[in-house]
């Protein structure tokens, strides 16, 4: 088992160095495979931290069931955009506006600088630079949640920051340019107040593990409930702030919307899909220290807090958007704020089904990213008030698209609504009364701004003259595979996932 | 074990220390020209080094002497380097870029501080290491930074900013968890340098797209 946490720790980076001096068949190829084989390798974790966690490298690297949910997400995506990203970048009706344009005189890897040498999309050195970004980017999110110490977790969490920026500025853009920015910017304002959160938890476990302990999870985790609470509580803080931003909790959330609209469609996928739900699961870790350490209240009241004003301010955000992938991203705090409020509630049933929506969350909104890129590419745009007969110009990933809106807001029988019943549910039982009705009141909401913009632009007769077809059956293929897995998650999960979610919602609860 | 100082003397040669790293955060705040930007934090970095060598000798910590050495490497003379090759192609070198009156600025920034300071004192924290006040300092570095980094509107200064906020952490860090273990020490380090290129690289794409180092022309997303 532990041997699989090593395969992830290095093949995704292996194939993004060989991507990076590849032909784009050879490196979209090799990326699909390297996806799918890390989804399968997430899977075959799965019976393994059925009751223990898996060590690995001296115990650098530990996976338990929280981190496999997370994983499993995480590499799904992996999976899933690669595949899109083949249609994405290579279809038919794509023309390179300037053909291999001798790039390889530009310098090795270690001529990091020439990054910066402008690369139009059609490109050869375009796609070399993406192929290969694509897998770190997707390496970064699918380590974080295998390593072990707190102090490594935020390593990974900055090396996402810093890939998915260039990510999100590689077509060169000036919206593109000014998003890159404002997003490294902020998320590294907010991972700063994140490593000082390292320290202080340090310096809270150094009170009882003595000093120049490594930040292992198990030691904190048994030793916590002996840690100065005062010092805890000011970890846990700067935690939530520090990770939300990268999670894109209000008030910290300004740079999302932007990067998520900005950046080319397959890094939206990725980063709504699964990088803000690694900076979820940071703070996840820390919030298994609290409860050990302050109890369950103060953390409680922290999440709740975040998660209602993030929620709150996305619903109404989403009420006045246009631009359909900048809906999307609304659509994003959204979810994470009802990450949030779920895990508030804390009573079992309601932690299982934030874990769920996790998983939920990853397929609907990266299947709605991928419709909206098919969009973007057939009618050359992504103003909702333009876009017109979706459904009649894209014959497959028109229809999808709205599929994957209603699963988005939450409508049966997708998984988004078994998640946010089961959070519900719990909510009711703990009971939490307030929260719950704002909550349903704000999941209410942005079903309303989601559906009605949302399908308004697809819903509706082509113009005149138009003709029908999708511009490439990989965006089909990967939409399908994850409207499958978002149906199948709200229908019928299987057995195994149960149990995994089961476990992983006892890892978050109080210790016995 | 190696003799211990004179408490009086270590104290003092390290507060000194972290003092004039507080003060170096103000001079970002208010200094006029670009690169001398870059300089304020290379001797910024310098000054860390110096309390991080204090530190190991006083305390016999050896693991610091390495990290001071890789400090000194990295952080006083790689990534300045790497700035200022970005910066190579750009003529303007007055940044011009207050958002506020330098007065105004420097008074936020004796605000944050102190609130810094307050704040610490209002925790119980003990160091083995350092004197407490380090901490406050420490702090307050941190605080100061994210004020150059909104109140200062070019790309130099707001990347700058956030590298002299690792500065800030590496004191506080310091004080509370000098026995943070010497791969995590490292990893901080290696992550720092590639953010360092990546700013870098999107700083020249920015230079390149708007012929300018000031973020005035970033205003075009929204809502």
């Amino acid at each position: 088992m532990g041997a699989i946490l090593v395969v992830i720790l290095v093949m995704p980076v292996v194939v993004g160095l060989v991507a990076w001096r590849s032909s784009p068949a050879l490196a979209g190829g090799l990326t699909v495979s390297a996806g799918v084989a890390t989804f399968g390798l997430a899977l075959a974790l799965v019976p393994g931290v059925g009751s223990h966690s898996v060590l690995a490298l001296d115990s650098w690297l530990r996976a338990d069931a929280l981190s496999v949910v997370f994983l499993v997400a995480t590499a799904f995506l992996y999976a899933v955009t690669s595949i899109f990203a083949v249609g994405y970048l290579h279809g038919p009706k794509r023309e390179p506006r300037e053909v291999l344009d001798g790039s390889r005189r530009l310098g090795g890897p270690l001529n990091l600088i020439t990054f910066s040498t402008p690369a139009e999309p059609g490109t050869l050195l375009y796609s070399q630079r993406f192929w290969a970004g694509l897998n770190f980017f997707a390496w970064s999110m699918a380590v974080a949640p295998i390593v072990n110490s707190l102090a490594l977790l935020w390593v990974a969490i900055e090396i996402t920051t810093v890939i998915s920026a260039l990510l999100v500025a590689i077509d060169n853009t000036e919206g593109a340019t000014e998003a890159s920015w404002k997003y490294v910017l902020i998320a590294s304002m907010g991972l700063g107040i994140a490593l000082v959160a390292t320290i202080v938890i340090y310096y809270a476990g150094s009170t009882v593990l003595g000093s120049g302990y490594e930040l292992f999870f198990d030691p904190l985790l048994r030793a916590a409930p002996r840690f100065p609470p005062g010092i805890v509580r000011l970890a846990f803080v700067l935690a939530v702030l520090g990770y939300g931003t990268k999670m894109g909790l209000f008030p910290v959330h300004t740079w999302l919307p932007d990067a998520h609209s900005e950046a080319p469609t397959p890094v939206s996928a990725l980063l709504s899909g699964s990088l803000l739900t690694i900076a979820f699961y940071a703070i996840l870790r820390y919030y298994q220290i609290a409860i050990r350490s302050v109890g369950v209240a103060f953390p409680r009241e922290v999440l709740l807090a975040f998660g209602i004003a993030s929620l709150v301010l996305a619903a109404l955000y989403l009420l006045s958007q246009r631009d359909l992938k900048r809906l999307f991203a609304y659509s994003s705090i959204e979810h994470m704020g009802i990450l949030m409020i779920g895990m508030s509630f804390g009573v079992t049933i309601a932690v299982v089904g934030v874990l769920i929506h996790v998983l939920a969350h990853a397929a609907a909104k990266a299947t709605a990213f991928f419709g909206a890129g098919s969009v973007m590419r057939r009618l050359g745009t992504k103003d909702m008030t333009q876009i017109r007969g979706g459904i009649g110009l894209l014959p497959w990933s028109g229809p999808m698209l709205v599929l994957a809106i209603l699963g988005l807001s939450a409508a049966p029988p997708f998984g988004i609504f078994r998640s946010e019943f089961l959070i519900v549910y719990g909510g009711l039982s703990d009971p939490q009364d307030v929260a719950v009705a704002i909550l349903v009141a704000g999941v209410t909401m942005a079903f309303f701004g989601l559906s009605w913009y949302g399908t308004q632009a697809m819903v509706t007769p082509a113009p005149e003259g138009a003709i029908r077809g999708e511009t490439s059956g990989w965006i089909v293929a990967a939409m399908l595979v994850g409207l499958i897995a978002l149906a199948m998650l709200g229908i019928h999960p299987p057995a195994q996932l149960d149990h995994l979610l089961a476990r992983a919602a006892a890892e978050l609860g109080p210790p016995r | 074990m190696h003799p211990t100082p004179d408490p009086g003397t270590f104290s003092g040669i390290t507060e000194g220390l972290a003092a004039l790293i507080l003060l170096t955060e103000f001079a970002m705040l208010r200094s006029a020209m670009l690169r001398s930007q870059v300089r304020l934090y290379s001797f910024q970095s310098l000054v860390v080094a110096a309390l991080a060598s204090a530190v190991a000798a006083a305390r016999g910590i050896p693991d610091l002497f390495i990290l001071a050495g890789l400090t000194l490497v990295l952080k006083v003379i790689l990534i300045p380097g790497i700035i200022f090759r970005v910066m190579r192609g750009s003529k303007v070198d007055l940044a011009g870029s207050h958002r506020l009156n330098v007065a105004t600025m420097i008074f936020i920034g004796i605000s944050v501080s102190v609130f810094g300071f307050l704040a610490v004192e209002g925790l119980d924290i003990h160091s083995a290491t350092l004197p407490t006040p380090a901490l406050g300092t420490a702090v307050a570095v941190v605080l100061v930074s994210f004020v150059v980094i909104i109140l200062r509107g070019d790309v130099v200064s707001q990347a700058v900013g956030f590298f002299s906020l690792e500065n800030g952490v590496s004191v506080a860090s310091l004080v509370v968890a000098a026995g943070l273990p010497f791969i995590v020490e490292v990893a901080f380090l290696v992550d720092l340098l590639v953010a360092v290129v990546v700013f870098g690289v999107l700083m020249r794409v920015h230079h390149m797209k708007a012929d300018t180092l000031s973020t005035d022309v970033l205003d075009r997303l929204k809502g």
